[in-house]
């Protein structure tokens, strides 16, 4: 590493110095490019982040592919049907590492206000890794730039070697994760149980539920 | 638009209709007509070719669920007692079959009139749930058909794509009849209350209802 100083020092003098590392990671998290994919009413302000009020391309995200293969961030905007769910697992699997996942809105991160019914995903978590959590329902333009560039700072500080090296290098962590089949009622398995764990509550059997460690809810903002 | 002449005008045009009259007593006073299955097509040809009614647009279809009603009557009965011929009175508990039934709402674009609102009623819940397609008349009825068959379970004959329309293919049973049962995929739930609530204790209930820790947060 370059000393702070002395990097300091050179820079007055006309020369640029700088880490591979650095280098690297500048170069991920100022091109994302999000998966041009959109499920329900958090699309809507998605799109409208995109547009020239908000400008999302002022963070080098502008270009939305319709391809997976050609994008590195997964915003998984709105509700996430049991019927869906297996669509977007598989859409995860087809993006190239690196690739990080935005969970937009309430439905996104826990079923939202549909989370007792019969035909929706009580959260994207339950099959795929989740960098950011967006709550809101939607959440608005700002709240979405305030995610990417939180996931943006997560990637400068990311290290090219040793135990905290991200998952796409790390060979042994999983790049593809199952996709979920169609049951009778539910989808099979209806959770990755080595992705996600019901947050620890204790349940006491009364008419009424305590919780106990409220630090591991699930529609906790930014909780990894 | 009177619905009592409209009555009157499909019974002599359809010989052998059975047509009721269904009296709404609420502020709206939407009436409806309750069609009979045998008929159903050709009175819709009807409403929709008729110079005077015109019903070229069918803009929803609904299901409903009637589950059966138990009643309770009593019966006096002749029997014999200890050899002694006795009067007895006898309670006697019948079941309804109960029918899943289908609404449409019909208005007509070229004589701005409408809506009129037909009704018409399966036999029973269980085997006989077969209706007529209304799809051969009105071709937006296709989609909305296909809703109703995945969510209540009402058959169409003659529909020429009747499938799932919002669940998947493998899925059983239909969620919207009222004597659905959910799989229990209770979980962690933060605020819980009313149906929520129940729903959580009957899981607690069934899993042992002691004090439980469901593994560690992520």
């Amino acid at each position: 590493m370059v000393d702070e100083k002395l990097k300091n020092e050179l820079s007055k003098q006309g020369i640029f110095t700088t880490t591979l590392e650095q280098l690297y990671n500048w170069g991920r998290s100022s091109s994302l490019w999000p998966l041009n994919f959109g499920l329900a009413c958090c699309a809507i302000e998605m799109i409208a982040t995109t547009m020239a009020r908000y400008d999302m391309a002022r963070f080098g995200a502008e270009v939305f592919r319709p391809s997976p293969r050609q994008a590195d961030l997964m915003i998984v905007a709105g509700t996430v049907t049991k019927k869906m769910a297996p669509q977007v697992v598989r859409l995860y699997n087809q993006m190239p590492e690196p690739k990080y996942v935005i969970s937009m809105g309430a439905c996104a991160i826990s079923g939202g206000p549909f989370k007792q019914g019969y035909n929706v995903l009580k959260g994207i978590d339950r099959y795929i890794p989740v960098d950011i959590y967006i709550p809101g329902c939607p959440p608005r333009p700002e709240a979405l730039l305030d995610a990417f560039m939180e996931l943006q700072k997560r990637i400068d500080q990311q290290q090219l070697t040793g135990a905290n090296r991200p998952r796409h290098l790390n060979a042994d962590e999983p790049s593809e994760f199952p996709v979920p089949r169609f049951g009778a009622h539910d989808l099979e398995p209806a959770k990755n149980p080595n992705l996600w764990k019901a947050p620890l509550v204790q349940i006491a059997q009364t008419s009424t539920l305590q919780t106990v460690s409220p630090q591991a809810g699930t529609d906790e903002s930014r909780s990894h | 638009m009177n619905l009592e002449a409209i009555k009157s005008e499909l019974e002599a045009a359809v010989p052998g209709c059975r047509l009721e009259l269904v009296a709404n007593p609420s502020p709206s006073g939407q009436h409806s007509l309750r069609i009979d299955a045998a008929h159903a097509v050709a009175l819709a040809l009807y409403l929709r070719d008729a110079p005077g009614l015109r019903f070229d647009f069918c803009s929803n279809i609904t299901g409903i669920d009637w589950p059966g009603k138990q009643t309770t009557e009593k019966v006096k009965l002749r029997k014999l007692i200890d050899g002694i011929e006795q009067d007895i009175e006898e309670l006697r508990t019948t079941t309804s079959p109960g029918s899943l039934e289908v609404v449409y709402h019909l208005y007509s674009v070229k004589k701005k009139h409408g809506p009129l609102v037909l009704r018409s009623s399966t036999q029973d819940r269980d085997a006989n749930v077969h209706l007529p397609s209304l799809t051969p008349v009105w071709r937006s009825a296709e989609l909305q058909e296909r809703e109703i068959f995945d969510l209540f379970g009402v058959v169409f004959d003659g529909h020429p794509d009747l499938r799932r329309l919002l669940l998947w293919d493998e899925f059983q049973d239909h969620p919207m009849r009222r004597d659905y049962v959910e799989p229990d995929d209770f979980e962690y739930e933060p605020t819980a209350h009313d149906e929520v609530l129940r729903r959580a204790n009957q899981h607690l209930s069934e899993a042992g209802g002691k004090l439980q820790s469901q593994g560690g947060g992520r």
